[in-house]
């Protein structure tokens, strides 16, 4: 015989103020938790959707990141002459040769403080190679001039960023353009400006990366080999989006290990805040767990019940706390990556797996706190009830 | 006290009840004290500097480096003392698990304008004397097994290829502040190989009085205005400071998960506490028959809270001093000092003592108000 | 001048909605060393009536004094300190704290005191020794029987020498000889001691054991000649 649902629920409207207090107790680790794999999760998406299967990202050997490589002009000619690149419309191969500096730019907030912003030397053909690339506000930058595109996450925190507004660099002004967006991509936190332009100014003749497009998108070891390979080079090939991926491997993983050491300790609390309600529970309502063992109800449906009632408030904290934490979803933070000691910008990213993960989490606390109460309940015999 | 043994018994009615409690109180402690420290350390290290050390970087960006030539313009300047360079290497060792910083500088003067890197006076004068010798940190030693005469290879990023280099002696820093895992090079032994470009890097230099900071700040930014490598110089505090600010909103996000911890401790233990309470009622009503005052029952009851969250604080605050310090952390390298402060302590014990208040005041003044006739009346 | 004496006292409860009155000009006196039994239908008022005697209600209107002491008029403060040095309690059932041993339940009104550590030893052991429960100090209420924690209850309600003993159905929940033992305990404190007591009660036994019965009807009460021993 099952002992119906509705009783659990009266006897939790029966103790409002204690079954809130655990709830909520619940609901607050539920929400730091989905927060801070939002958090892992947004840095992971903005390096995810940096870099393309189809592209080549080439790096000195050796190199780690752009910023350590360096390529000169004669290797990005032969680069861009072998087979495995593919053909644009024009005829002319789709590769993207790019410098890459980290220049310090004054924040909005307070302009003596200053973040280090990547300012990416680009070649027209960027627009072709580089995927899911949108200029939302502008036009492309003109090589002749000194012109600047920015990613959209740089808007407002950063000053002067309006398109018709000039940013400092190198101590000159540099005419804001356009803006654009990457589908949340990393790029979305830099400035770019024509190699023309760029170069002269920073690091001369030589670029940090040479970025391609596969003309077969299956053939990319064949191309690694080849390049690799090849006398005349001394470089290293990835496909671009494995490069990006491992770029956020050092933060993605502390984010992840921050989030589940802390969840787990306030878990912990948690739980504990849940075993505690339920063996006050227990003991209040003995009398009423004897009259059911008398009815005839089995200790293993008294069991299940109070477990049903533990799960059912933990569930209701895991509501709530994903209600609480839904707000922060797309707010925009900064951190340095310090792989490519740049600050990168990422949004809080809650997706609908995010939030039944968080649910599941609530009702494992749940079920982990009213373990031992219902098990108490369970094995109560009706003599010791009654007393 | 003479009803301390009352207290000691009303919690050991229900010995798991309180003892979840206490943990409950004791890891959301350890948990805040833990995150406030990542807050203090870096805030720490943003203001670590002497105010008579400045640093010259490229204004351009400061990565990029900065010729070496400088170095005698700089030393001719009036007001400037010492002059100092490093350059960042930025090599891979092993299979590059665990990073850490190798500096190429000038040694001499390096190890002159940074006294808290101390280092034994034998072990110097080997750096000195040997161009492909390196300095290490100490905790270095423990984390490669490294010893003093070893030769170790580097896969260079920036400067590609093989590098070697001889362990000619252990830096111990005397300020926590600073990394105790770096390592350091002769600027020459990077430039010959590389073909003799003649790049330093940054600049450091040191003045003789703070006030001439900003003025002198300035007369070496002018001076290198219109050059190819501009520059831009500031106090060591400041250049210290900008590198905590790329932390970003971290900060601001141990704050607040920070907050988050201890408002639901507060919550768990407040239940516990009334839950305890109130199977309590007979029994405050028996004391109050017997002449227990509403105020005595009141500090009673209150004080049982404050022994929970006292020694709950006890066990999370001091634990978390304890772990810390006793096993050298600092994350990997990037949390230098890493060690619960004072301030955080007495943070800790005030949420302790909020908590105390809050969760108690409730069953506490439920105790002092209870109408003995009432409740008797349930009694019987 | 009686011990307590009780004069034209109203009072009156509110239950529900309605106002029920339970005494309407009672007058009465109990007397220094009495040992009397207060019976009478349910709800008649007698536990009201001890409440008023113990200082743990007050009266709508008129006055109660003990020793000389106009109780009635006393603040709760007052009247808690006033109890501690006046009034020992016993009840039906759950008397004691179950967290601490016999001796330590026994203490409990003379941590209130100034009494040194010693001193409360001395009368404590005194009044588990009277109630003939020396071998038990350290046992927890639930290693004693039902009378066995009872006389704990007496022992504690006379530790600190209270002007009056005020016992409300003491034996209701025990059985026969569990009864016999606390009331003989009651006669002995009376008679040898001279302890004044009041006891409420449904049970004819423990009113035998008294001098003087008085029957509660309708806010009044009728005296009814005590049973020969």
């Amino acid at each position: 015989m099952k002992i119906p649902i509705v009783y659990n629920i009266r006897s939790l409207l029966g103790r409002p103020l204690s079954t809130a207090l655990t709830a909520l107790g619940i609901a607050l680790v539920v929400a730091v938790f989905i927060g801070m794999l939002a958090l892992a999760n947004g840095f992971a998406v903005a390096l995810k959707t940096t870099g393309s299967e189809e592209n080549v990202l080439v790096l000195r050997k050796g190199a780690d990141n752009e910023m350590s490589s360096g390529i000169d002009r004669a290797s990005t000619s032969i680069i861009a002459s072998f087979p495995h690149v593919k053909q644009g419309a024009d005829g002319a191969p789709l590769v993207s040769p790019e410098v890459y500096v980290v220049i310090p730019m004054g924040r909005i907030t307070d302009t003596t403080t200053y973040a280090n912003v990547v300012l990416r030397g680009v070649s027209d053909k960027v627009w072709d190679v580089r995927a899911n690339l949108q200029i939302i506000d502008g036009r492309r930058p003109d090589a002749a001039k000194n012109e600047v595109c920015l990613g959209t996450k740089l808007i407002g925190r950063f000053p002067r960023t309006g398109v018709g507004e000039a940013i400092t660099i190198a101590g000159r002004p540099w005419e804001v353009v356009c803006h654009f967006t990457a589908d949340g991509a990393s790029f979305e936190s830099e400035i770019w400006g024509m190699n023309e332009q760029v170069m002269p100014v920073m690091r001369g003749q030589v670029f940090q990366s040479v970025t391609f497009r596969l003309a077969d998108a299956g053939a990319f070891d064949e191309a690694k080999r080849a390049l690799e390979g090849d006398q005349r080079l001394q470089v290293d090939a990835q496909r671009e989006s494995v490069f990006y991926a491992k770029q956020s491997e050092l933060l993605g993983s502390i984010l992840n290990i921050l989030a589940i050491l802390i969840t787990s300790i306030m878990a912990v609390g948690a739980i504990f805040g849940a075993v505690n309600t339920m063996y006050a529970a227990v003991a209040s309502r003995s009398s009423e767990i004897a009259v059911l063992l008398t009815l005839g109800f089995r200790p293993v449906s008294i069991m299940v019940s109070f477990l049903a009632e533990s799960a059912l408030i933990a569930l209701i904290g895991g509501v709530i706390g994903c209600l609480i934490v839904l707000p922060v979803n797309g707010i925009v933070t900064s951190t340095t990556n310090w792989a490519s000691f740049s600050e990168i910008a990422f949004s809080f990213r809650i997706t609908p797996g995010l939030l039944l993960t968080g649910l599941i989490f609530a009702l494992v606390m749940g079920v982990l706190g009213g373990f031992f109460p219902a098990r108490r309940a369970a094995k109560m015999l009706v003599v010791q009830a009654i007393r | 006290m003479k009803f301390f043994s009352l207290l000691k018994a009303n919690l050991f009615r229900s010995r798991k009840r309180t003892f979840l409690t206490i943990a409950s109180v004791a890891l959301a402690l350890f948990l805040f004290a833990s995150l406030r420290t990542v807050v203090t350390t870096i805030a720490a290290a943003a203001q670590f500097g002497s105010a008579r050390r400045l640093v010259v970087t490229n204004s351009t960006g400061f990565v990029l480096p900065l010729p070496v030539a400088y170095a005698n313009r700089l030393e001719a300047m009036e007001g400037i003392g010492t002059v100092t360079w490093a350059n960042w290497f930025g090599g891979k060792y092993g299979d590059n698990k665990r990073f850490f910083g190798q500096f190429a500088v000038d040694p001499e003067s390096y190890l002159a304008m940074y006294p808290e890197m101390s280092v034994p006076a034998d072990q110097k004068e080997a750096f000195f004397r040997d161009r492909s010798g390196a300095l290490i940190g100490k905790r270095l030693l423990d984390v490669f097994g490294w010893k003093v005469g070893q030769s170790i290879t580097l896969q260079g990023t920036i400067f590609p290829g093989d590098w070697t280099f001889t362990i000619s002696g252990v830096y111990t820093p005397t300020d926590a502040v600073i990394n105790d895992d770096m390592m350091l090079f002769h600027w020459e032994y990077l430039d010959e190989k590389i073909g003799r470009p003649g790049i330093a890097g940054w600049y450091i230099f040191e003045i003789d009085r703070p006030e001439d900071a900003a003025r002198i700040s300035k007369a070496v930014d002018d001076q290198f205005r219109s050059s190819p490598a501009p520059t831009k110089t500031g106090t060591e505090q400041a250049f210290n400071a900008s590198f905590a600010t790329m932390w970003g909103n971290i900060s601001l996000l141990m704050n607040t998960i920070g907050m988050a911890v201890v408002f639901a401790i507060l919550l768990v233990t407040a239940n516990a506490m009334m839950m305890s309470a109130r199977e309590r009622t007979r029994e405050i009503a028996v004391l109050k028959t017997i002449g227990f005052s509403d105020r005595r029952l009141f500090t009673l009851v209150m004080a049982e809270a404050g022994l929970v969250t006292m020694i709950g604080a006890v066990l999370g605050l001091g634990g978390a001093k304890l772990l810390y310090k006793g096993t050298n952390f600092n994350a990997a390298g990037f949390l230098p000092g890493f060690d619960v402060t004072t301030s955080t302590l007495l943070i800790g014990s005030g949420i302790a003592l909020a908590l105390m208040l809050a969760s108690g005041i409730a069953p506490a003044l439920r105790a002092a108000r209870l109408p003995v006739v009432t409740a008797l009346r349930s009694v019987e | 001048m009686a011990l307590v004496e009780i004069r034209d006292v109203y009072k009156s409860f509110a239950r529900d909605a309605e106002k029920v009155e339970v005494f309407t000009g009672l007058t009465m006196d109990i007397e220094k060393g009495s040992f009397t039994a207060l019976m009478g239908p349910s709800g008649s008022g007698k536990s009201t009536l001890l409440n008023l005697v113990a200082g743990l209600d007050k009266p709508t209107s008129g006055k109660v004094s003990v020793n000389g002491q106009v109780v009635s008029a006393m603040s709760p403060a007052q009247l808690a300190n006033w109890r501690a040095e006046h009034v020992g309690f016993v009840f039906q059932s759950f008397n004691l704290l179950p967290v601490l041993t016999a001796y330590q339940n026994v203490e409990l009104p003379l941590l209130l005191t100034r009494l040194s550590k010693r001193e409360r030893d001395e009368r404590i052991k005194l009044a588990l020794e009277v109630v003939g429960l020396s071998d038990r100090m350290g046992h927890y209420p639930r290693q004693l029987s039902g009378g066995q924690e009872q006389r704990v209850s007496i022992a504690r309600a006379i530790v600190a020498d209270p002007t009056l003993v005020l016992l409300d159905e003491p034996t209701g929940q025990l059985d026969a000889k569990s009864s016999q033992e606390v009331l003989t305990l009651l006669g002995r404190l009376n008679d040898e001691f001279g302890k004044t007591i009041l006891i409420v009660t449904h049970d004819p036994q423990a009113a035998a054991r008294a001098k003087k019965t008085l029957h509660l009807e309708k806010g009044e009460f009728v005296e009814q000649a005590g049973a020969a021993r």
